[in-house]
């Protein structure tokens, strides 16, 4: 596998250095791996924080800015980033109104962002917690460890980032996120395996021929593999998974999104496909977003995220955003 | 009578193993993870080695309590936290005694294992590092060979276990044949424990 790299051990340092050059307007504290807007704290303005394991870019990184995230913490490549980052990210943002952690609700994260908490909190920073867990794909939380956060993070992002751009306090911001998260749901697809760097040859064999359906964003394989299906057959699929599990009756914002490898032409064409399935099933779209937002390295495939929004949810959803990955309104 | 030297040891002898295994523990977190328990795991232990020869900590429990603080600052994942946490309560169970019997580090070790469980959450039978952790500790009263032996035997066991923590979880029944990572590192912690004794 040829990958664009000097060596393993170095890409998330280098991917740091790079973001550094190509954005003054943040400050990527390389050492540290904190990635912080450089007008922070901003006074009587809640912090959002959120972080994760690298590889999923823009994610997190990328969505750091005014009208998103204060602060983001990269760990390794799909592993979460230590309790010191999100610790020293809440120190460096917080104006004294108090900071939300959004965490994606994989073992690791909720255990690193939980250890963090502490150590704010001791440094007694007021600290909020959002857990996004969007992912239909996993059907018994009972067994697992619940469902995955995944595509409906952009949403929280945003549309809190927005809300706390507007000044409004870390109660409301903070329910604003979880309202969010629980109108999300998210599906994905693999047809391909990604390659971790460490590793240097892909995470699960997917024979030719074959897709994976219902697939996270760390390379895990999902819940069945099938005969490779049309891009009608798979926004059937998926959206049928969605539709299955909640049933909007506001409109919905879809983010279309790819996985890493697969090209736009093929995701607009998986969108004017998603489109179809939901105006058949009656459902109101009110804005759609096609790219790579919630990536998975080098893995092929797309996710699709339906996110119901009431007038509020709409109105700071399309509220002015300025980061590296996602920017309108300035 | 076990004194700070020998934890030293016990942790060297663990980063030495972690560095020898990291390729296979990789490979078993490829089909049920995500390919980076190796990795990870060698960062960790790789900063414990470090921080002990610089800040030589004069008692088992500070040993114990600097390494579990070093893996939570390096590691990341749900092993950062998980090794972190058992290091650090077995230390802080160990308290500030200059050297501690067989008996002592085995109730310490209990306390660092029972709160491995409640953070994580994970009972014996989930498939993780609990199923090489529990037996060990378990037989540790018969001497370090024996809990060695059962990690070990825990270790393997995972394999036919459906997973119900972690992210092997979100497999399924797909995790069933596939010896869990965690369990697997986790026995060799254990058994670097009985190398540190026979040195």
């Amino acid at each position: 596998m040829r990958m664009l790299i000097n060596v393993p051990e170095t890409v998330v340092a280098d991917a740091l250095r790079g973001m550094a050059a190509a954005h003054p307007d943040l400050i990527v504290d390389v050492e540290n791996r904190v990635i912080v807007r450089r007008d922070a704290p901003v006074a009587g303005k809640v912090a959002l924080v959120s972080g994760g394991g690298s590889g999923h870019e823009p994610l997190h990184g990328g969505f750091v800015g005014p009208g998103m995230l204060s602060a983001a913490c990269p760990g390794e490549v799909f592993t979460s980033p230590v309790p010191d980052q999100m610790a020293r990210a809440a120190a460096a943002v917080d104006s004294g109104a108090g900071v939300l952690f959004i965490v994606k609700n994989y073992t690791g994260d909720v255990l690193n962002f939980d250890m963090a908490a502490e150590l704010a909190e001791d440094e007694g920073i007021q600290i909020a917690k959002v857990l996004v867990n969007d992912d239909v794909a996993v059907t018994d939380s009972l067994y697992t460890a619940g469902r995955r956060g995944t595509g409906a993070t952009l949403f929280v992002e945003k549309i809190a980032g927005a809300a706390a751009e507007e000044g409004q306090p870390l109660e409301r911001v903070q329910a604003l996120a979880r309202q969010v998260n629980e109108s999300s749901r998210s599906f994905g697809v693999a047809l391909s395996a990604c390659t971790t760097p460490s590793k240097g040859s892909p995470t699960f064999d997917l024979p030719a021929g074959e897709l994976e359906l219902g697939v996270g964003i760390h390379g895990e394989p999902g819940r069945e593999r099938r005969p490779m299906m049309t891009s009608g057959e798979i926004a059937d699929f998926a959206v049928q998974a969605i539709l299955d599990d909640i049933t909007p009756r506001n409109p919905v914002v879809v983010l279309v999104n790819g996985m890493g490898a697969t090209p736009l032409l093929e995701l607009y064409g998986f969108n004017a496909e998603v489109q179809r399935v939901l105006a058949q099933r009656g459902v109101v779209v009110a804005h759609t977003l096609v790219g790579n937002y919630v990536t998975s390295l080098d893995m092929a495939g797309a996710s699709v995220t339906l996110c119901e929004v009431d007038e509020e949810r709409l109105r700071l959803w399309n509220a002015p955003v300025k980061t590296a990955g996602l920017r309108w309104g300035v | 009578m076990l004194d700070a030297d020998f934890f030293r040891r016990w942790m060297t002898a663990t980063a030495a193993s972690v560095d020898r295994e990291a390729d296979r523990l990789t490979a078993l977190d490829s089909p049920i993870g995500d390919a980076d328990h190796g990795s990870n795991l060698r960062r960790g232990f790789t900063a414990v080695t470090a921080a002990l020869e610089k800040e030589s900590p004069p008692t088992p429990g500070a040993v114990l309590t600097l390494a579990g603080r070093q893996l939570i600052s390096t590691v990341g994942g749900a092993s950062g936290p998980l090794y972190g946490t058992l290091l650090r309560r077995t230390g802080k169970a160990l308290g500030d005694a200059a050297e501690v019997d067989e008996q002592q580090f085995a109730e310490a070790l209990r306390a660092g294992v029972d709160a491995v469980m409640q953070l994580g959450g994970a009972a014996p039978g989930d498939k993780t590092m609990i199923d090489a952790l529990a037996p060990a500790v378990d037989r540790l009263a018969d001497g370090f060979g024996a809990a060695r032996s059962a990690a070990e035997q825990g270790a393997e066991a995972t394999t036919p276990l459906q997973a119900r923590k972690g992210r092997a979880s979100y497999l399924g029944e797909r995790s069933i044949g596939h010896q869990d990572p965690g369990a697997t590192s986790a026995a060799l912690l254990i058994a670097a424990l009985a190398e540190t004794e026979g040195k």
